[in-house]
């Protein structure tokens, strides 16, 4: 049994707890990223994708999300791509 | 030439209308000429706060639109000379005015008070933008909750894309016995947050309550632990430098007493 528990007196006091939900929401408050910069990080990306693979552009999908950082899951906000590919380029050349 | 500041906050029912009075009422007790604008048109506030509410004639709509004098319009406070009112239009909305107009009314103002205390309408529509129009500094009312830090933030971003730059905080209705026990963000928690400068922390107390009741500024009285904390930011503005309150004086003389007897 968790002794601080059973005495009321948990380490994530109710405040550290506002803290970290706050720190999470302002990150994507404050990112305030436009369509147009998520497009062209969409067109970068996929220029260099193609250099070595053959891929699904419909299916691709960027998008900024929040997540915890697995070392010390400390709030972050992230760029996740799912990027569908169909084929990886012959690579005799590397 | 006086100084314009917007009390804002984003988030509703923060206390803007209660600092908005009690920092203009501060300001005149210190001597200064001072005028209180509302700009909440349609939700007029600060006159019930200010206890003015019955001496409107004509309101910020009819100044602007020039239907009455500006001196027309200001209204007297009761207890001090050099404090008046400009009060909202309430059976208006938000877009009688637009922010050309706000910015030419508080330059006008500017040019006879040296303290034009500004009351933006919670949100951030053309109310928000109005109120910000013609603004020199812009003062950010929030309270330790998650909801009100965040649209502070939210705010902080607006004003500062509108080139008001630096606007302060302040830290309404914390509560010393909820913070000791970690239940409350602190001071340094929400500044850590936000990322700037403190003007003043105002702590959760029932005579704002009573105070708001009689309509009289809290700011008027001399022991309650609230109006010594906007009597600090008053001095702060006119550039005194003034410690943060200590808030445990809230907690009264006989448990000191206890702490006292016991510590030995």
């Amino acid at each position: 049994m968790d002794l601080f528990k059973f005495f009321g007196k948990s380490n994530k006091s109710s405040k550290n707890v506002a803290k970290e939900r706050l720190k999470l929401v302002l990150v994507h408050d404050r990112s305030d990223l436009s369509p147009k910069f998520l497009e062209m990080v969409e067109g970068d990306i996929i220029r260099v994708i193609k250099e070595y693979a053959e891929i699904d552009e419909k299916g691709l999908d960027i998008k900024l999300t929040r997540m915890k950082r697995e070392t010390d899951n400390m709030p972050m906000s992230a760029l996740v791509a799912n990027i569908p590919i169909i084929k990886i380029k012959d690579n005799k050349k590397y | 030439m006086g100084k314009a500041i917007v009390i804002t906050s984003g988030k509703g029912g923060v206390g803007k209308t209660t600092t908005t009075a009690n920092i203009g009422t501060g300001l005149a007790i210190l001597g200064n000429k001072v005028v209180v604008v509302d700009t909440d048109i349609g939700l007029r506030n600060l006159d019930v706060v200010m206890g003015l509410e019955n001496r409107i004639v004509y309101d910020i709509v009819d100044v602007v639109e020039k239907t009455c004098r500006l001196r027309q319009g200001l209204i007297r406070d009761k207890r001090y000379d050099g404090l008046f009112l400009l009060p909202a239009a309430q059976t208006k909305d938000k877009t009688s005015i637009n922010p050309e107009q706000m910015l030419e009314l508080i330059n006008d103002l500017k040019a006879e008070f040296d303290y034009i205390i500004i009351d933006s309408p919670a949100g951030i529509e053309q109310g928000f933008q109005n109120s910000i129009a013609g603004a020199d500094e812009a003062y950010i009312v929030t309270t330790p909750e998650i909801s009100a830090v965040r649209d502070a933030d939210r705010v902080i971003g607006l004003l500062e894309a509108k080139g008001l730059n630096n606007p302060k905080l302040i830290i309404n209705r914390i509560r010393h016995d909820m913070v000791k026990r970690g239940d409350m963000m602190n001071v340094e928690d929400i500044i850590d947050i936000l990322a700037v400068d403190l003007i003043g922390v105002i702590p959760d107390d029932e005579a704002i309550v009573i105070s708001t009741n009689k309509g009289e500024p809290v700011v008027v009285e001399d022991e309650p632990l609230s109006a010594k904390a906007f009597k600090n930011i008053c001095k702060r503005i006119v550039g005194e430098e003034v410690e943060l309150l200590n808030l445990e004086d809230n907690e009264g003389k006989f448990s000191k007493l206890i702490k006292l007897l016991f510590s030995k």
